[in-house]
């Protein structure tokens, strides 16, 4: 591990605003969805809750919006440079995934580890089928009738899916206060993102060693993305980051 | 990776939409029996379709017993009625084993049903020339539907006062509701309290909402 600069801050920027608003906003609109799910597929919760047309209007307009935020967020730099780590497997991601030790950092983890990126791509297909299947069963003009069976069948099952993807990661959640501080604030500590996220501390300061060696001050907007230390490498993807980061 | 799992989960749903209908007779021929017979009621938790889900348009439904029930028959008729529980039941009763389909997707097949054929009701009312509709209320003070004269005749169309092989419960929408066999079910309208004959068809209140006044299922 590199030698720690007196300078180097004690937090590291993980989220950028751009990508809690979409986190957040999703959540919002799933937890919305969930709800309301319940209350229309749970025959006690039906009957006693009844007004049917509202439930249905209110769970049907939250699922449409669902998929906005994710695509609204592809503006971002940020996220777009988060959405390319999520969907990179590496090797030691499948090794993660199978290993009975993996918290206990002898597996290298990037900025997601596997887990999360599996929850990503998990998340964001059941969220189109669900508004494919939603789209069928609501427009009930829009095809035959044993599709829209068949839509049904789809979208009862992805949902208990999902709503148990939603529960894992809430109870995830619940248990590590760094990680959510990261999705409320933006930033972790950087102990924290060192007992887990070991390899993307590693990318950050081998940046901020670079920073320091050309000697100029931090600067942003990857305008010294040209530097030798900095084109060594996976530097794409350090660019990216580069983007994230702020004057901390 | 992370876009192939996307991918696969599109196209896994693309085939469950496709094939869902099979498969879901299949879970359900299997699955079904031994949801009946679970002690724990796990089972239930498992989306099987096939089973009902509970549709209520208003916030809650007052409970009507054998002794408060009526139906009132009226309208463009020469006989207007009121009818208590043990009226129908002392009617001849029809016996139908046929499906339950929602406009959604979902279904309920074989379903037993047994009631009062609405052609019974309309014959003792005796509409005058001008009724060419009926339209049924609901004693949830919202829900209305209506049905042409010509298919509220069909002998598939009954006032069930029995469903499930037991009288209609409240949640289902008794203890009197209609059941429109050849017909999607919000044509079959819950806690029926009054059959009013009209000169033509009103829209009922999903079709104000979008469904078509043409309840007829099509495959």
């Amino acid at each position: 591990m590199a030698p720690e600069p007196a300078a180097r801050s004690a937090v590291l920027q993980r989220f950028s605003r751009a990508e809690r608003a979409v986190h957040w906003t999703i959540a919002v609109l799933m937890i919305v969805c969930i709800l309301t799910a319940a209350i229309l597929y749970n025959g006690s919760l039906a009957s006693q809750i009844g007004h049917r047309r509202v439930v249905e209007l209110v769970h049907v307009y939250c699922g449409f919006a669902l998929p906005a935020p994710m695509l609204l967020g592809v503006i971002f730099a940020a996220y777009r440079a988060d959405l390319k780590r999520l969907n990179r497997f590496t090797p030691s991601d499948w090794h993660w995934l199978r290993a009975r030790n993996r918290r206990d950092g002898s597996i290298r983890v990037g900025k997601f580890n596997a887990g999360q990126k599996l929850n990503g791509s998990l998340s964001a297909g059941a969220i189109l089928v669900l508004l494919g299947t939603g789209i069928i069963m609501y427009f009930t003009g829009l095809t035959r009738l044993s599709w829209r069976t068949g839509a049904t069948f789809v979208h009862d099952w992805f949902a208990l899916a999902i709503g148990l993807l939603v529960v894992g990661h809430i109870m995830f959640a619940i248990r590590d206060p760094e990680a959510r501080r990261g999705m409320r604030h933006g930033q972790v500590s950087r102990r924290w993102a060192r007992a887990e996220h070991p390899d993307w501390v590693a990318e950050l300061e081998a940046l901020e060693n670079a920073v320091d060696r050309s000697g100029g001050p931090a600067s942003r907007d990857g305008e010294d993305s040209g530097n030798d230390q900095q084109s060594r490498g996976r530097n794409e993807d350090r660019a990216f980051d580069r983007l994230d980061e702020p004057e901390v | 990776m992370g876009r192939r799992v996307v991918l696969g989960l599109l196209a896994a749903g693309i085939a469950g939409v496709v094939t869902g209908h099979s498969i879901q007779d299949a879970l359900a021929h299997v699955l079904g029996p031994i949801e009946n017979r679970d002690p724990t009621g796990l089972i239930s938790l498992i989306p099987l379709g096939e089973t009902f889900r509970f549709y209520s348009v208003t916030g809650s439904v007052p409970a009507r017993t054998a002794q408060s029930y009526r139906l009132s028959v009226s309208g463009l008729a020469a006989h207007s009625a009121s009818y208590t529980l043990a009226d129908l039941q002392a009617m001849p009763q029809t016996t139908l084993v046929r499906d339950f389909q929602c406009v959604t997707g979902w279904r309920v097949p074989q379903v037993h049903w047994s009631g009062v054929a609405l052609s019974v009701l309309l014959d003792l009312a005796k509409p005058s020339p001008s009724a060419t509709a009926v339209r049924f209320h609901s004693f949830d003070g919202t829900y209305t539907e209506s049905l042409t004269l010509q298919q509220a005749r069909r002998p598939d169309v009954i006032v069930a006062l029995q469903m499930l092989g037991a009288p209609v419960t409240h949640e289902h929408g008794g203890p009197v509701r209609m059941y429109a066999a050849p017909m999607y079910g919000y044509k079959s309208t819950k806690w029926l309290s009054a059959i009013e004959f009209t000169d033509h068809v009103e829209e009922g209140y999903w079709e104000t909402r979008g469904y078509g006044v043409d309840g007829f299922i099509q495959s």
